[in-house]
Formats: C-alpha cells, structure tokens, sequence
C-alpha cells in the first residue's frame, strides 16, 4: 500500500516502493485502514527530500482520478514537481492543506475506490490527523488553533458584505448589473480575499470593477465588523488598528528592516542633546498670513532651520570615518514623515537657497510620492539635516536619535500657548514650542548646537527673512 | 517569435489568380497598399481586405507596358544571367541565404520593397526583445521578495513608455543598419522595389510609380516572409486593436488588454504588458493555454507566468468580433464557444492584441507566372526548399525559404533553409534537419526547446517500435541559478534508452533560450547521450542544467561509441 504513488520525476520505480518511515505509526494505520481506501503519500522526489511542502492540490475532494493523472503539485529541495495517482478512485480527504509540510512517507491526503467510501475515508481521515501529531503539519495546525475565533470572525465580515450589496456595479457590458465586469487582477484579489465581486463597487474605467476596488470593500468588510460589535457590546475595550491580527510575529518589510539597521547603528555615535524654548508668536502670525499660498509650516520650520544652518555650517556638517568633518555644499532638510508600515525622510534639498511657496509645493509633491511609495532614492537619502515634528500630536518635547550619515537632528514639540514672564516684570501669554536638538559630538560641540539654536530662535521669532 | 500560432495557423486566404495580361490593365483609382510587408500588393485585383496598419494611397499609372512586353518572353529561359542568385526579400532568411552565397563566390542580389531586416528586425524578434529587456528588469526590481532575499532595497520602479519605446526602436534601427552595411560591405547588390517572378529564371522589381526592372539569375530564391494574421470579424484600428506590428512600438500601455491567442507571440507580450502594469486577459481557442509546447513545461509555464500574474484567460473560445473603442466605448470582443459555435460571453477591455500567428505574404509575387499556386498562402516546397508547381512537379532554379513555406516559422530556420539552399545550388546536397532547429519563447523565465515533444516523441516510438525515456533536472539543484535567486525551472530530455539519441529537449528556466543550444548542436550533429554526457561543463555555470539532465538519462548502449551516429532527418 506504499506504491500508492507514482512520479515520473524519479528514475525508477523502485526508491517508491518503500516501506512506511515511522514504523508504529505506519503499522497501526494500515491496520485500521481498510483495502478500499488508500492513502496517498508524500512521495520522495530525489535522494534527500526528507520532506515535501504541497504547492497546490489539482484535485479537489470528492473529484474523481484516473490513474496516472495529476493530484498534485509537491515541492521538494530541488523542484516543484507533479505527483500522480497509481490507483483509479476517489480523491476522499486532502490531510495535508496547500502550503503545508509534511514528511517523506507521511500520508497526504486518501483516496477511496468508489464514491460510497468518501464519507468513511473522510472520517478516517479526522480521526488519523487527530491521533497521529506527525502527519498534522503546519497548516492544519493553524487552522485547529484559529478555529474558536472564525466564527466570531467570519460572521460580521458575511454582514459586511451584505451591507455593500445594496450598491450594485454600474457598466455598459453588465447588462444592468446580471453581468459583473473586472479586472483580470480584480477577480484574482476576489478569489484570493473570498470575496463576492457581486457585492463590489467598480470605479475604474467605465464602472469596471478594478484591484483597488477590491481591496476597499476588503477593507470596508473588515472595519465594518468590529463596528458592529461595538455597537451591539459598547463595553468591550476599543478595536486594535485595523490590519494588526494579535499574537502574531510578522517579519519587518523592507523598510522597517532599514529603519531597524540604521537604529543600531546609530549607537555607534556619541550623542548629546540641547534643548531651547522658541516662542512662535510671529511664526505662527506669518503662517496664518500666507497659508492661503499653500505655505505649510513643515516647510517654514525647514526653511528657518535651513537659513540658522547657513550661519553654523558645522551644524550642517558630518563624521564621516571618525577623523573628520565634513562640510556638506548644500543644506538638504530631511524631514521624517510617517507613513503605512513606516517611517521616511523626503529631502528638501537646498533649502536655504530655495523661496518658501516653491519648497511649499516641493514638500507636497515629496509627500504625495512617498505615500505612493515612489520617492527615489536621492529624494530621501541625501538629508544633511534632519527635522522631525511630532508636534501635531500635541507631544511637547520629545528626543530624536541621529540618523547615520548625518551630523543633527531637531526634534520639533507642538507651540502651545504658555504663560511666561517677561523681562519687565510683566506676566503674558505667549506661543512657544520647544526644540531638542542631538548631535554628533564628535564634529558638533555643545556651544556649536547653542549658538544654532540661538539664531533659530532670532529666525523664528522674527521670521520675516524667511519669505524673503 | 513569430511562429505558433494557437488560434488558426491556417489562413483562409484566397490566393488570387489571374492571367499576366492582367498587370496591363491601367489603374487608376487610388488602393491601399500595404507597406508592413516586403512588397506591395500586385495590381489589378480587389476584394482582398487587407490587415495592415500603415497604409498609403498612391495612384499607379501606366508602366504596364514593359511588363506585358516582358511577358511575350515567358517561358524562355534567359542565355545568360545577370547574377548567379537573387533573393526577393531581404529578412533574416534573405540575409542569411545572401551572406553564404557571397561566401561561395556568387554573384548575389538582394530584393526588397520595404526595409531592410524583414519583420525579424523591424517589427519582431528584435524590437520585442528590447522591450522583454525592459520587462525583466521591471520584473526584478519590482519583485520585493526577490530582491530581499538578495539582500537588496531598492525604491519603487518607474518607467518612462517613450523611453522604453525609444529603446526598441533605437535597437531596430540599428541591427537593420548593421544587416543592410554586412551586405554591402560583401558586395551584395541590394535592389529596391517590390519582387515578382516574370517567368523562369526571370524577376522584375521596382518602386512604386516608376517603371520595372527586369534582371535574371541562374537560380531564385523566396524569402518574402509573412505578416500578422488577423482572423476575419476583428476590427483592427491600430489603436486599440492592435497587432504585433503596433505592440512594437508601444504607443500606449492600456490598463486592461486581452491578448487573442496564447502562442510565442501572445506569451511575450503578456509578459511585457504585465511587467509595465497592465491586466491581460488571454482569449484562447483550444482548450488549454499555450498548445504546441510540451504539456509538462507548459503546465510549469502557467504554474510561473500567468497564475501568479495579473492575468486571466478564457480557454475553448473564438473571439468572433472583436470592435475598436470609439465614442467613449470601450473595445468589446464577442466569444463563442470553439465547440458547440454558441455565444460564450462579451469582453470589454481596454485595448486587444491579435496574435493569432502569422500568414505568408505571398501574393502578388507573380507565381501564376510559373504555374506554382499557394496552399492557404504558403509555397509549396519540397524538403530541399524547391518550389513544387500545381502539377506536383519541381520548378527548376526557384526555392522558397522561411515564413513564406510555412515549414517552420522562425527568423533562424529562413536562415538556415537559405543556406542549405545556397549549398545545393553550389554543388553540395543538403538537407536541412528541421528537427534540430530550436526555438525560444523570451518570458522572464524563458521558454526553449528542440526537437519533439513527450507526447510527439511517445507517438512515433509506438509507430516504429522503440522506446522512449525521459530524464528531468531541476534549476533548483543549480548552484548558478540559486545564486540568481532564480530556482523556479526544469529542464526535460526525451530520448531513446536503447541507441542514445536526443529526440527532444525542453527548457524552462533563467536563460532556457541561451542554453538550449547545447541541445540542438548534438541533435544537429547527431551526437548521443552517452558521448555528450563527458562533455565538460565551467562551474558553477546554468549550462551544469544540461549537464545533469544528460548525466541521469540512462542509456542502455556502450559507453563512448564515436561512430557518427544519425543521419540528418528532414521534416
């Protein structure tokens, strides 16, 4: 009953016909299995496979196969191979799940011989994956251990997608939404989401059902449930972000892996940090005077740090191998943006020489690629100079850790109204924002970071230089 | 690229008839002619709808007169002649066949109406594979899996269309001007105008508007190639239905384009299409993708270049009309079922690509002249390439070679039928070994094979009793091709366990077009498995593929026999 398989991959028949690997384990199954149904094996498809991961199942349960015909795609260490079936019967029950893993010799899925056994093997086939921990592999694994959350799960997404069935795809080829018109990677996305593109709002061209179509009503699915369940339990602690499925380990993705690398290596640099209170006052006048021009105020605090960094080039400057400075030609603003899954730093290059509604538009565009996830690489790593503003979050003082490569970074609190006393004697209320430089202390001194911070502060409080 | 095609390879194309006196007859009222091909279509014949994208209109006046002169003389063959060969067409076949003749001392003229290079060099293989480059490279850099594994951060790929559309056509430009100064450079005379044979041994050519030239030669050869074939019920505009023809220049990237047929040619293209951003949808007639490779590798070749791509493909189905966009209405295409003929369903895309294969241009070239009458386009040819007549009988000192016979449609096999002609019209037989020609289809990975498939190969054992083998080696066991991150591959040989020889082998995989030829040199040469299994491979090298997968074919026969083994086989 070993011989169940055949591969025209191997060069003889005769490396298949061995004997069940564990023994016990073997032994005890074919005793309960009877003759009509058979198991198929994970076949060895060279001299080392020692196990084999199921790329796809051509075959489905309950469909019938011809001897000789393909089951099933295994892959080994050396190739992706077809399996086929050595008996005519039944394809009863798939043990082994597409992506799973599982022993040379293990049994994969059952074949019965007539269409009367499926339900037998099936049954079999439950209780032989329950009993035996070996053939269970990674996949049937997590299915058995996502099982008590699916329904809970599943039943709000169903709801969901109910709901957007109200709205139905609009096309000339629909025939008045009997036909559903989709990208070819639109109907890929359904299939692979489990979606039902009935349910689906086409907004490409035409009223065509397009990829991003997809992913929105995927996603419009899985917010929308945790909605409803806060409604029906309002006491239930609020949703984590969409998209995060707890107690799981997801591996960084290229960008993170970067953010990752350059955070250890920064703490190769010796380090120090300055604060200074600036008072916003006349920043926060001007911005209100020419916002209307598209003038944002990352692009007047960039602008600012850009004309103080012009009178303290050592600010601007670098360590590049531990035995000089170097002084960079241009002033680059790298500004740390955060976006999906990430962290980026657009670069407004020559800052100090460029006028402020040009470095407005250029900070936008800058924004606008890296949210596309188009900026090349002279756009975001040519920074000499880093700002990064957490501001808008209300933080009022924070500390940054210094990008490689460059000589400072200022991190930029929020302007809040503070009541301060003046020289005079006086009591007032005055905007102020505070700013916590780190620098390099190997090229940057601590009176180097004071006297730029001064002039900031001089730029800042009477910014009427920085529109020229 | 141009060779398979899956939907029709047969061309419903009434090959027109008509008597020579026929070119006498003035014309005055302005046709199209087709400028896509070698040569214009002959005169004085209608109701030929014509395929083509680039057509002019121009008026002929009369230079019938020296024709209808020359035709009194038909039929005598010429005392002396003015070249020793001349080819009508100057594609690859031509150039190939011209390059050898020059090489054997003759007296060789080149003929052609259009460009230089043929459809190979202007408007297929070479502009294609400027824009696989491009896709490979698209590919790559955009795979984030890939190139991580490789270590490697790279920031989101763009591409620039006319830039991309530049390269090809830079890359056309100058392979056409490299062909047109290597035959120059040998002192082949290259005529310009349109060929047609006037009787035996006899060819006018000229340009349009101007009267013809009659030149003679001691032998003639046919190399005038093919064009797109669009299947009747297609509309095609040239912008939105398009064929290979206006692919190549890549004027557009449509979001959503549906490729009718899956053969080289629609393969490519998806590949192209899919890696600048494009939704393909494949329209297929027979009822799997990609017929005419083998089963296995085209079984592996949807496993890696559709499913996991944005494509989707309707198998089993005619696409019976298929209408441009205009008015704001996007292109529809009407599907019926290839069996039962019943309505199917109707496409609405963006743009369509006919690649339903490629038809012979033959008409026009005065074969009635010398009582020869096409089947389905092509000229009838016999396995040394000489044109066969309507009686059955061979047309002394006329051969015809490349798409125009039909025999094997790729830019290579023309070359190589002109030169086993030029070899028999200098003294030496020969017959060209068709089995032994490879072909390739440039995908990212890429398709290449030589010889008979499994099924075929399965076929003739069981008809002249031998028996078949077949031996399978992985890329994944390739230490070049881990090294690329590029394991997804296999490579197949079918072979005969009893004697040794290669029937058949089959490439899928990084550089399967490079690496096939190892293959089809040893079945050119007739060289068996257990000699080429000695054969030395550089390591770590993809070629160690080829390596491996004759090392594990197993061979009954004694080990080294050098004893030429096989006679060439002619198809």
């Amino acid at each position: 009953m070993a011989n169940v398989l055949q591969t025209s991959f191997l060069p003889s028949i005769s490396s298949l016909r061995r004997t069940p690997i564990s023994g016990s384990k073997g032994k005890s199954q074919s005793l309960q299995v009877k003759a009509k149904i058979r198991e198929i094996f994970m076949p060895a498809l060279s001299s080392t496979m020692t196990e084999g991961k199921i790329v796809s199942w051509m075959k489905s349960e309950g469909d019938k196969l011809s001897k000789g015909e393909s089951v099933v795609v295994v892959e080994s260490d050396k190739a992706d191979m077809d399996v086929e079936s050595f008996h005519e019967g039944f394809l009863a029950a798939i043990m082994v799940e597409e992506g799973g893993v599982a022993p040379v010799g293990s049994a994969i899925a059952l074949l019965a011989e007539t269409e009367d056994e499926i339900a037998e093997a099936k049954a079999k086939s439950q209780s032989s994956s329950s009993t035996s921990p070996k053939a269970v592999e990674e996949q049937p694994k997590q299915i058995e251990e996502a099982a008590p959350d699916v329904p809970a799960a599943a039943a709000p997404t169903v709801s969901a997608s109910k709901t957007v069935a109200l709205w139905s795809a609009v096309h000339p080829a629909s025939e008045g939404g009997k036909r559903i018109v989709a990208s070819p990677y639109a109907k890929k996305l359904a299939k692979e989401l489990k979606l039902d593109l009935g349910t689906v709002v086409g907004t490409g061209p035409m009223g065509r059902i397009v990829a991003k179509d997809v992913e929105a009503a995927a996603a419009a699915g899985t917010t929308a449930a945790p909605a409803g369940t806060v409604a029906v339990s309002p006491s239930k602690p609020a949703p984590v972000a969409p998209g995060i499925e707890l107690g799981t380990v997801v591996p960084f993705t290229t960008m993170q892996g970067a953010v990752s690398r350059n955070m250890v290596e920064s703490l190769s640099v010796p380090t120090f940090r300055v604060g200074y209170t600036i008072t916003t006052n006349e920043l926060d006048a001007l911005y209100k005077k020419i916002k209307s021009k598209g003038v944002t105020m990352t692009a007047l605090l960039a602008k600012a740090t850009a004309l103080a960094l012009a009178q303290h080039p050592v600010v601007n400057s670098c360590c590049r191998d531990g035995n000089s400075f170097t002084y960079n030609s241009s002033i680059n603003i790298a500004v740390a943006v955060a976006i999906d899954g990430g962290l980026i730093t657009p670069v407004l290059q020559d800052a100090d020489k460029v006028d402020i509604y040009t470095l407005s538009r250029k900070w936008k565009e800058l924004v606008d690629k890296a949210r596309a996830k188009q900026l090349q690489p002279h756009e975001y790593n040519t920074g000499t100079f880093t700002l990064s503003n957490l501001g808008m979050f209300g933080v009022d003082r924070f500390d940054a850790i210094l990008p490689p490569g460059t000589g400072a970074i200022m991190a930029v609190g929020a302007s809040q109204p503070t009541v301060v006393a003046s020289k005079d004697g006086r009591i007032g209320m005055k905007n102020q924002m505070q700013v916590n430089v780190t620098a390099d202390h190997r090229v940057i001194y601590g009176a180097d970071l004071a006297a730029f911070l001064q002039t900031l502060a001089k730029i800042v409080e009477d910014p009427k230089d920085l529109t020229f | 690229m141009h060779s398979i095609c899956s939907q029709a390879t047969a061309v419903p194309r009434s090959n027109f008839a008509f008597d020579s006196h026929a070119l006498a007859l003035p014309i005055s009222k302005p046709i199209n002619l087709r400028f896509c091909g070698l040569r214009k279509e002959a005169f004085g014949f209608s109701g030929l709808t014509h395929s083509c994208s680039s057509r002019v209109q121009f008026t002929s006046r009369g230079h019938s007169k020296r024709i209808s002169a020359s035709a009194e003389n038909n039929g005598t063959p010429p005392k002396s002649f003015d070249y020793d060969l001349i080819i009508i067409g100057a594609g690859v076949g031509g150039h190939g066949a011209a390059l050898h003749a020059v090489e054997k001392g003759l007296r060789t003229a080149i003929i052609e109406g259009d460009v230089v290079g043929g459809t190979c060099v202007n408007r297929g293989c070479v502009p294609s594979k400027a824009l696989l480059a491009v896709s490979g490279k698209m590919r790559e850099l955009q795979s984030e899996h890939h190139m991580k594994a490789l270590g490697l951060q790279v920031s989101a790929a763009g591409y620039d269309r006319q830039g991309v559309a530049d390269h090809a056509n830079n890359l056309a430009s100058k392979i056409r001007s490299n062909l047109t100064n290597s035959m120059k450079a040998l002192g082949v005379d290259i005529l310009t105008g349109f060929g047609a044979i006037v009787g035996p041994q006899k060819v006018k050519y000229g340009k349009v508007g101007f009267p013809d030239n009659i030149v003679t030669a001691k032998d003639i050869i046919i190399a005038t190639g093919s064009i797109p074939f669009v299947p009747k019920g297609i509309e095609v505009d040239g912008k939105t239905v398009i064929t290979s023809d206006h692919a190549l220049k890549l004027e557009s990237v449509p979001d959503w384009i549906a490729i009718v047929g899956s053969g080289y040619i629609g393969l490519e293209f998806s590949d192209v299409y899919t890696a600048l951003g494009s939704e393909v949808t494949f329209i297929e007639a027979l009822d799997q993708l990609m017929p005419g490779f083998d089963p296995e590798i085209g079984k592996l070749a949807q496993r890696v270049l559709i499913n996991p791509r944005k494509i989707d493909y309707h198998t089993g189905v005619f696409a019976t009309k298929i209408t441009p966009a205009k008015d704001g209405k996007p292109v529809t295409i009407e599907l019926i079922d290839a069996k039962t003929k019943e309505p199917k369903d109707t496409l609405e895309v963006d743009a369509a690509l006919i690649a339903t294969g490629r038809a012979p241009f033959t008409n026009g070239l005065g074969l009635e002249n010398i009582n020869v009458v096409t089947q389905r386009g092509f000229v009838p040819v016999d396995e040394r390439m000489r044109v066969i007549d309507a009686n059955g009988n061979l047309v002394p000192h006329l051969y015809c070679i490349g798409d125009a016979n039909g025999k094997m449609m790729l830019a290579h096999a023309a070359s190589a039928q002109g030169i086993s002609v030029v070899e028999q019209v200098t003294g030496r037989d020969h017959v060209l070994n068709h089995l032994s020609i490879p072909a390739a289809c440039f995908t990212h990975p890429e398709i290449s094979m030589v010889g008979l498939t499994e099924p075929q190969a399965r076929e003739k054992a069981e008809k002249e009793g031998f028996e078949v083998s077949v031996a399978k080696t992985s890329f994944k066991a390739n230490t070049k091709a881990l090294a690329e991150n590029e394991g997804e591959g296999l490579a197949k040989l079918i072979y005969r366990p009893d004697n040794g020889e290669i029937l058949g082998v089959h490439i899928f995989g990084l550089h399967a077009a490079d690496l096939i030829h190892e293959a089809s040199n040893a079945i050119a040469l007739g060289t068996r498995i257990q000699d080429i299994k000695f054969a030395v491979h550089a390591h770590p090298t993809l070629s160690e593929v080829l390596d491996e997968l004759f090392k594990s074919a197993k061979v009954k026969a004694a080990a080294p026999s050098h004893v030429p083994v096989s006679e060439p086989v002619a198809v």
